[in-house]
């Protein structure tokens, strides 16, 4: 007799039914049989097998070769953080803590320090990050750092995080983090739009200056 | 002593208190906002407009509504007085325009000043102001002024509540402040940039209710809501001086010492300058413990006070309950 657990068996009470406890009705019963003189052949089994291999060989990959070939990514992806700078090249970033605070894994620390004479042309405000440091491991790119930013500095591009061999390396300073002066190190954020600015949402812009 | 009815609720005060006092009496829910009045400073109050109320019943004897809104930390209360604070629409209204008048020339640099997250004028435009700003002309600027080594005037931030000048008026002796010029040019001053030298000239940062007044020893260390309040005294050689105050950690550091405030965001007792400037090490005070803050407030964010770890179980034990 090969089933074990028949239906009868499962319906009438038995101590080992009874311990167990069943939480869906889904479970399927499986009832093992001796096997017939063709299925003992193994063959068509076999061939039945190969067909599905073949038949994938000339279907279309699922899979790209990253890095060289790059899939789109949606506008709304949340890749690497990014500090901009403002047209003129100086920083955004005032290091108010606005990000830091509202950092649900708490991934943000931040220094200030006040700009000197001078500096004006690399920082926009009087106030400046002089640390400004992600904890990659923390992050969880929920993107409330870039919600919560009132400068617009902070923003989630749609780069991919790389890989790294130590800990001390996911911590991104700001030497990662700000975008270069020149075109070329730009990275562009004019697809992201922050939560207060898709359509559909309750919450009016603040007033930014 | 006279019947008042606040918002529905009734009380009875002593003759001659304030509609703002009696207010402040029932409870922080039925309290009109205050940014130029404090208890603590006699003749404060009556600049700043955020108290107005709506008198419905100016007394038992003559129930006539008065005719304006009135300053609540002006007027006093009358037996039997009827007042409308948070229930009148006119009163809302007059307030949003309040603080549009105040927002008028306050630059909205909260992300560099160090008063964000403590700053009355942010909660009054939060709870009572609009989103949207209706002028686009300049803001007011001024030639900044250094009034010392200790304490950071911003006088575009000023919003000429004259607290401070009641401050140096009645708690220093011997006044080197006040308010120069007049109507839209008037300015936060020192005459001839007198440097401020007084023992108890540093209280006119905590009562300032916006970042116009700033500790220079705090400036741009970090914010407030990073820092770790704590209750400490010590026996301060100055008399006056109540020696107890709050201490802002930022890990083992003492960031900045100020006075301890009570829910109206005034300081309880005034503190010298030598309190608060110049002992910055834990072994200066004695530690009371953590200062309670308000939870809805910004500065208790990310503060794991009172939270219980949740039990850790082991493998077995897991096991143990599932099975």
């Amino acid at each position: 007799m090969h089933g074990l657990l028949s239906l009868n068996n499962l319906n009438t009470p038995n101590t080992k039914t009874e311990s167990t406890m069943q939480l869906t009705n889904r479970s399927k019963v499986v009832v093992k049989h001796d096997l017939n003189w063709l299925e003992k052949l193994y063959l068509p089994a076999i061939f039945s097998g190969l067909a599905i291999t073949i038949k994938h060989l000339f279907k279309k990959s699922a899979t790209v070769r990253y890095p060289e070939e790059k899939r789109e990514i949606a506008s709304v992806y949340r890749g690497q953080h990014v500090l901009k700078r403002d047209d003129k090249g100086r920083e955004n970033c005032t290091a108010c803590g606005l990000c830091a605070v509202a950092c649900p894994a708490e991934a943000i620390s931040i220094e200030a320090a006040e700009r000197k004479k001078g500096e004006e042309n690399l920082y926009r405000e009087e106030k400046y990050a002089a640390k400004y440091e992600i904890n990659m491991l923390r992050c969880i790119y929920c993107g409330l750092c870039e919600d919560a930013c009132p400068k617009d500095a902070i923003y989630l591009s749609d780069r991919i995080v790389p890989t790294a061999f130590t800990r001390g390396n996911f911590i991104y300073g700001k030497d990662i983090l700000v975008e270069g002066i020149d075109a070329s190190g730009r990275v562009d954020v004019s697809k992201r739009k922050k939560n207060y600015e898709m359509e559909g949402s309750p919450k009016q812009p603040l007033i930014n200056k | 002593m006279a019947k008042v009815t606040i918002d529905g609720i009734q009380i009875d005060v002593p003759d001659g208190t304030t509609i703002l006092n009696a207010a402040r009496m029932i409870g922080p829910d039925v309290a009109p906002p205050t940014m130029c009045y404090y208890s603590k400073l006699k003749t404060s109050g009556g600049y700043c407009r955020t108290c107005l109320v709506e008198v419905t019943a100016g007394s038992e004897k003559d129930p006539r509504p008065m005719p304006k809104l009135v300053a609540s930390c002006r007027t006093t209360v009358m037996d039997g007085m009827v007042v409308a604070n948070n229930t009148s629409a006119k009163v809302k209204d007059a307030r949003a325009g309040v603080v549009e008048f105040l927002l008028l020339n306050h630059p909205l640099d909260c992300p560099v000043c160090d008063q964000a997250g403590e700053c009355h004028l942010q909660d009054l435009s939060y709870d009572h102001g609009n989103y949207k700003t209706r002028t686009d002309f300049e803001r007011r600027t001024f030639e900044k002024i250094d009034i010392g080594e200790k304490i950071q005037l911003h006088m575009t931030r000023c919003i000429l509540c004259y607290r401070c000048v009641k401050t140096a008026e009645q708690i220093t002796d011997g006044r080197v402040h006040g308010v120069i010029n007049r109507g839209d040019h008037a300015e936060i001053s020192t005459y001839i940039e007198q440097a401020i030298d007084n023992d108890f000239s540093g209280n006119v940062i905590d009562v300032c209710p916006v970042g116009a007044l700033t500790d220079k020893t705090f400036r741009f260390k970090s914010r407030v809501w990073f820092t770790k309040p704590v209750d400490a005294h010590r026996n301060c050689e100055n008399e006056k001086c109540s020696g107890k105050v709050v201490l802002w950690y930022q890990g083992e550091e003492v960031l900045r010492v100020t006075g301890r405030k009570d829910q109206w965001g005034e300081v309880e007792e005034f503190i010298c300058n030598t309190c608060r400037f110049d002992k910055k090490q834990t072994s200066d005070w004695t530690i009371e413990g953590p200062r309670k803050i308000n939870r809805h407030s910004v500065i208790s964010a990310n503060h794991y006070m009172n939270m219980v770890k949740p039990k850790e179980f082991k493998l077995n034990e897991i096991k143990q309950i599932t099975e």
